[in-house]
C-alpha cells in the first residue's frame, strides 16, 4: 500500500500492518510528555492504575512552563507534585528552573523529539514535532499516565489532507501567515480527527522553526498531527540537536489523500485571526486601525529565535507607543542567551518591550500579561478564544511577530512596512 | 438509563470557555466543577441540577488537552453531554473519565434549552420528552467500548498490567 507520511510513521512503531484509514492501531512511543497543569492529573491516575515505576525513565519529558516561576500559591503546589514525582521515579527530562523552556520550543532543540518519532504528550500543541516530520500529538492526562506505564498508545490512521503550498514566499510572510490562512479556509473543524500533510515548492523554502510554528496550529483546524516531511534541512537540524540515525521520510508517490488543499503562497500578505476564534482570518490591510492595549511575543508558536530576529529587526530604533504594554517571551534558555548575545533584548529594552523568562504565561491567561475587561491583544500564539487571556471581555488578535512588533509600535493594527 | 433537562451550548466550545485556566491550579472534580462553563458565562453552572444534560453544536470540546474540561462538567453533575460533533482530544479525554458523550450530528437542532431528556446509552437512544423526538446516536467504536467495559482507561491498563505480571 503506498503510503501517507502519517500510516508510515505509525507503520514503523506497531506491530500490526497498517493497511486503511480509520483503524485502531497500538504503537510504541518514542517520548511521554506533560506540563505543570496535567501532570498532576496525570500522576493521580498513575498512581489509581496501581503503577510503580515508568517504562522508561529517559523517554518521559515533565516541563513546568504554564504558570512558572510559579504564579501563586496553588500553582507552586501543583509543581512540588511534579517534582517529587520525577524525583521518586528518576525520570531523566525533568524542567523547571534555569534550565526550562516552553515545552514545544525546549524538546526539539535538546533532540528529545525528532524525525520519525511518535510523540505524545498532555498538551494540545504536542502537534508541533510535525515540523521535524514526527507524528506528535496532544491528549488528556489518563491517555499520558497509561503511555508512561506501558510504553504504548493506541491511534485511530487519520485519514489525510494534503496541503499543497504554492509560489514563492514574499516579504514579511512566514509560517505563522500561510497557517492561519488554512485555518481561515478549512476552519477550526476543518481537519477534525485527520492529519493535515504539507507539500509543494515552499516546504523546501520553510526554515525548520516555520515549519514547527504551522505544525503547532495544525490542532487550530482540529487536526491530530500536522506533518512536513523529513528533508535534508530537517536532518541539519535534527543533527545540530545531537541526534543521531535519523533519515529522510517522504510520503509515497500515489499515496491515498482524503483532500487536497492549495495555497498560492505568492499571493499571501500577512494575515491576522480575530477574535474569537482562530479561523476567523483576514488580511492584516483589512484589520488596520484596531487599537491596541498589549502585544505579546513569544508562545511555542512564535517564541523561537527567527521570531527574535523577525520582531527585533521591526522594533530596531523605534519606541512602543505609550500605552501599550510589549512583553517579549523569548521560549527557553538557549534562545534567551542567543538574544542577548546577538543584541536583540537591548533592542527590546530599547524600544520600551518588557523582556521576560520562557514561560507559556499569557498565551493562557496565567500570568505575566493579562488583560482587563475592555482591553485588546496581538499576540504571536496560537488561540484568540473568548477570554483566553483574560477577562471574558477582552480580546486577542493572532498574528506573525513582525505585525505584533509593529503593531506595538503604532499602538493599533499595522502592516509593518507602514512603520 | 439518564433523565435530566438540557442545557444548550453552541457550536466550537472550547475547553478555556470550559473551564478557564485560572482554575487549573486544582486536579479536585468538585471543586472544577463550581467552575464549569465559567469561561462562557460567568455564574453559568447555577442553572444545572444534578443529572441534567449538555447539549451542543460541532466541534465541542476544542482547544487544549486538558482533562480538567470533562471532569468540569463531571464535577457539574451532569451526566451526558450530546453534541453535533466532538473535538478529538476531548472525545477520548471524556470516555477515559467516564463521561458519556453522544454525537448526533444535525439531529441536535431537535433538542431545545430546557426540554427534558430520556437517554439511553447501550440502545443508543435519546427520548425528548419535551417534543416526543426519538433521535439514534452513531455507535461507540468497539475498540473504546472495551475500555467502557473495564470502567475506564485506568482499569483497563490496570488489568493489562496484572495480566503481563
Amino acid at each position: 500500500m503506498r503510503q501517507t507520511l502519517a500510516q508510515k510513521i505509525l507503520q514503523r512503531h506497531t506491530d500490526e500492518t497498517v493497511s486503511q484509514d480509520g483503524q485502531i492501531v497500538r504503537c510504541r512511543v518514542s517520548l511521554v510528555l506533560a506540563n505543570d497543569i496535567t501532570a498532576p492529573l496525570a500522576i493521580k491516575s498513575f498512581n489509581k492504575m496501581g503503577a510503580t515505576e515508568v517504562f522508561d525513565k529517559d523517554k518521559i519529558a515533565l516541563v513546568c512552563d504554564h504558570f512558572t516561576p510559579n504564579k501563586d500559591i496553588d500553582s507552586a503546589e501543583q509543581v512540588k507534585v511534579v517534582r517529587e514525582f520525577a524525583m521518586a521515579k528518576g525520570i531523566t527530562h525533568y524542567y523547571e528552573g534555569g534550565d526550562c523552556g516552553v515545552e514545544h520550543a525546549l524538546l526539539p532543540e535538546l533532540g528529545l523529539v525528532g524525525p520519525g518519532d511518535v510523540v505524545i504528550g498532555a498538551d494540545s500543541h504536542t502537534c508541533t514535532y510535525g515540523g521535524l516530520g514526527a507524528f506528535a500529538t496532544g491528549m488528556g492526562s489518563t491517555d499520558i499516565a497509561a503511555a508512561m506505564v506501558m510504553g504504548e498508545t493506541w491511534f485511530k490512521v487519520p485519514p489525510t489532507i494534503r496541503v499543497v503550498l504554492e509560489g514563492t514566499l514574499p516579504k514579511w510572510i512566514g509560517g505563522k501567515d500561510i497557517i492561519l490562512e488554512l485555518i481561515g479556509m478549512i476552519g477550526v473543524s476543518g481537519a477534525l480527527y485527520k492529519a493535515l500533510e504539507f507539500a509543494g515548492p515552499v516546504v523546501e523554502q520553510l526554515s525548520i522553526e516555520q515549519r514547527m510554528t504551522m505544525s503547532n496550529m495544525a490542532i487550530e483546524a482540529g487536526g491530530k498531527v500536522g506533518l512536513f516531511p523529513v528533508d535534508a534541512k530537517t536532518l541539519a537540524y535534527a543533527k545540530a540537536a545531537g541526534r543521531t540515525g535519523d533519515t529522510e521520510l517522504y510520503a509515497d508517490e500515489g499515496a491515498h489523500y482524503e483532500r487536497e488543499v492549495v495555497i498560492d503562497c505568492s499571493k499571501l500578505t500577512p494575515r491576522v485571526a480575530c477574535p474569537h476564534l482562530p479561523d476567523n482570518v483576514k488580511p492584516v490591510d483589512e484589520c488596520v486601525g484596531i487599537r491596541i492595549d498589549q502585544s505579546i511575543i513569544g508562545s511555542c508558536t512564535n517564541g523561537r529565535i527567527e521570531d527574535m530576529r523577525e520582531a527585533a529587526a521591526v522594533l530596531k530604533g523605534r519606541k512602543v507607543a505609550k500605552h501599550v504594554r510589549c512583553i517579549v517571551l523569548p521560549a527557553t534558555p538557549a534562545i534567551w542567551k542567543q538574544s542577548l548575545k546577538e543584541g536583540l533584548l537591548e533592542i527590546f529594552m530599547d524600544s520600551g518591550c518588557v523582556v521576560g523568562p520562557p514561560t507559556c504565561g499569557p498565551c493562557l491567561g496565567g500570568h505575566m500579561g493579562i488583560l482587563a475587561a475592555g482591553e485588546r491583544s496581538i499576540a504571536t500564539t496560537n488561540r484568540n478564544f473568548k477570554g483566553r487571556m483574560g477577562s471574558l471581555q477582552s480580546e486577542v488578535y493572532l498574528s506573525g511577530p513582525a505585525v505584533a512588533a509593529a503593531s506595538a509600535i503604532a499602538g493599533e493594527i499595522v502592516h509593518p512596512e507602514k512603520i | 438509563m439518564y433523565k435530566g433537562r438540557a442545557h444548550k451550548v453552541g457550536a466550537h466550545i472550547d475547553t478555556d470557555a470550559i473551564i478557564p485556566a485560572r482554575f487549573l491550579v486544582t486536579t479536585d472534580t468538585e471543586e472544577l466543577g463550581r467552575n464549569c462553563m465559567e469561561g462562557l458565562q460567568a455564574g453559568w453552572v447555577k442553572r444545572v441540577k444534578k443529572g441534567d444534560i449538555m447539549v451542543a453544536g460541532e466541534n465541542f470540546g476544542c482547544g487544549s488537552s486538558r482533562e480538567h474540561a470533562p471532569l468540569a462538567i463531571i464535577g457539574a453533575g451532569i451526566p451526558v453531554v450530546i453534541a453535533h460533533s466532538f473535538a478529538r482530544i476531548f472525545y477520548r479525554n471524556g470516555f477515559n473519565m467516564g463521561l458519556i458523550l453522544l454525537e448526533v450530528g444535525d439531529a441536535v437542532k431537535k433538542i431545545e434549552d430546557g426540554d427534558d431528556l430520556i437517554i439511553d446509552p447501550v440502545n443508543g437512544t435519546i427520548k425528548n420528552e419535551t417534543s416526543g423526538d426519538v433521535i439514534k446516536t452513531s455507535p461507540v467504536p468497539p475498540f473504546m467500548q472495551q475500555i467502557l467495559d473495564k470502567g475506564g482507561l485506568v482499569n483497563y491498563v490496570k488489568d493489562r498490567k496484572a495480566a503481563q505480571a
